[in-house]
């Protein structure tokens, strides 16, 4: 019990305080069971190779607009505002270089994983939410079937797969991007554009991003169906279960990038 | 039901302890439903009905007692023989649980496809979802999503979907809550004729006083945790005990 003085404050201050500390830890160890029951049932018969398929078609499919257009605005805005700063310099040679490095090693994993993190970790923890509350995973249940396999085991495999994926789509529309700001602004051909960008890019730059994103799609899966399988009942439980997966993956994915980048940093010589 | 006496029952429930925090909701339930049987669980609005139910199927896990169905010990089954077994067992949830992500036809063949060893031909699947469309009266709606269908309607489903492996014995969780009268007295009737057609042991929960009055054989009152008092629709209601009364009062 952390002492402040006043019995008032202690009851009004400390107490909330530590619940809320409480309440944390015991988030995170629910959740490093719910991970360690993923694993377990991941490896084990029956598989659910067609739900699997469904659930990756149609996160790929459905996020594809959207990361595509984020993808396009986020090399054209980036090139267009590190121009000219460039050019002050003299530097504007750099560009193709510069921005391959930036968006494949760091902004377009993050930017595309936060993206997603909105588009499909909300999408999965509103609707587990809702099939939780409308008694559909005991009815799941009931009818013989692991639910836990069934919906959150596919799922979570389904982000850790489609995620790289998008990440990659992503890093190519943002490219094609900056090289169209490029080609109008600098009269750099776009076959100048990309020879530059494939010099300036090395196997060092794209695995451990490509590592990363199979990570954060690990990540935005875990987040959203534990919230959305251990929703509270209600519709504000739904709405909760939503927005906490949003939330707490958005966090979790700038710690992954934190250690990812930190452990890059140890084993590959920059 | 004295002729159910020297019968084994195909479900049985032994001093049913089940709390929630300090909140100890069943104090030593009991409960024997026969072959054949319409049992009737009667009980007021929070009393543990449905949490008896859901320890009934395994989706709670009771403090202490013993569940037995068919010979089984339910408690201290796997995972993979308790889903064998809840394949003899069709649930009515009260809310209906379609899943709303597919058509009826897709909700009718999940059951199905999970459990292909029941069907002898997996190409019979079609004709199970028609003759259980057709047994509760929706053969038309097989293609619409459950948001198209009314409350009843959905109900309607949900028993085609509770009845299509063709369980022996069926539990309904308030089976006619949130419909109106006339629509509760289809599903009541429905039921009936299910019983009689594939002959079912159905256990009923409910605290709808016209459902249990049309459709019980047998009726239990859940009081303060534990069976309070036990007999035929008849018995119960011309009881002098105020409590038993307060339950058939208009």
């Amino acid at each position: 019990m952390v002492y402040l003085g006043f019995p008032i404050l202690r009851m009004n201050i400390a107490n909330p305080i530590l619940t809320r500390t409480k309440s944390f830890f015991a988030e995170i160890g629910d959740m490093a069971f719910f991970t360690a029951r993923f694993f377990r049932e991941a490896f084990t018969s029956p598989f659910e190779f067609k739900e699997l398929l469904r659930q990756c078609y149609n996160m790929g499919n459905r996020s594809f607009f959207l990361v595509g257009v984020t993808g396009f605005i986020l090399g054209l805005v980036f090139t267009l505002q590190s121009r000219p700063t460039l050019m002050q310099f003299g530097a504007q040679s750099w560009m193709p270089s510069m921005v391959s490095i930036s968006i494949v090693r760091e902004i377009g994993p993050v930017i595309i994983a936060l993206i997603c993190a909105g588009r499909i970790g909300s999408g999965i923890g509103a609707e587990l939410g809702s099939m939780r509350v409308t008694e559909q995973i005991d009815a799941m249940e009931v009818s013989g079937t692991n639910p836990f396999k069934y919906l959150v085991v596919t799922r979570i495999a389904a982000t850790t797969l489609m995620l790289p994926l998008l990440i990659i789509m992503g890093d190519v529309v943002a490219l094609l991007g900056s090289a169209i700001v490029e080609n109008l602004k600098g009269e750099v051909s776009y076959m100048l554009y990309f020879n530059q960008v494939f010099n300036a890019l090395s196997f060092s730059d794209i695995i451990p991003a490509t590592i990363k994103s199979f990570f954060f799609g690990f990540a935005i899966g875990l987040v959203g169906c534990y919230k959305g399988y251990n929703c509270s009942t209600g519709t504000v439980g739904v709405g909760e279960a939503s927005n906490a997966a949003v939330v707490y993956t958005s966090m979790l994915l700038f710690v992954i990038d934190f250690i990812a980048v930190f452990v890059t940093d140890i084993f590959i010589e920059v | 039901m004295d002729s159910t006496k020297n019968i084994k029952p195909v479900l049985e429930l032994r001093d049913l302890h089940k709390s929630f925090g300090d909140n100890h909701v069943l104090k030593g339930f009991n409960l024997k439903l026969y072959d054949g049987e319409n049992l009737v669980v009667m009980g007021k609005s929070g009393s543990g009905k449905s949490v008896m139910v859901k320890c009934l199927v395994g989706l709670l896990q009771p403090d202490s007692g013993s569940i037995t169905i068919k010979n089984q010990d339910i408690t201290a089954m796997g995972q993979k023989e308790l889903d064998v077994l809840r394949t003899e067992i069709g649930f009515l949830f009260q809310g209906s649980a379609l899943y709303d992500s597919m058509t009826v036809r897709e909700n009718l063949e999940f059951p199905l496809r999970r459990h292909k060893d029941k069907i002898q031909n997996f190409q019979d699947t079609e004709t199970l979802v028609k003759e259980a469309l057709e047994n509760v009266g929706l053969a038309n709606a097989i293609d619409l999503m459950p948001s198209e269908l009314s409350g009843g309607m959905q109900r309607r489903v949900a028993l085609a979907r509770a009845l299509i492996l063709k369980p022996q014995i069926i539990m309904y969780d308030e089976p006619t809550t949130g419909l109106d009268p006339i629509t509760a007295k289809e599903i009541i009737q429905l039921m009936r004729t299910i019983q009689l057609k594939y002959h079912t042991s159905s256990l009923i929960i409910t605290h709808d006083v016209d459902c249990a009055r049309v459709i019980s054989n047998r009726m239990i009152l859940l009081v303060d945790g534990i069976n309070y008092a036990e007999g035929t629709f008849a018995e119960l209601s011309n009881s002098k005990d105020p409590q038993i009364q307060a339950f058939f009062k208009n």
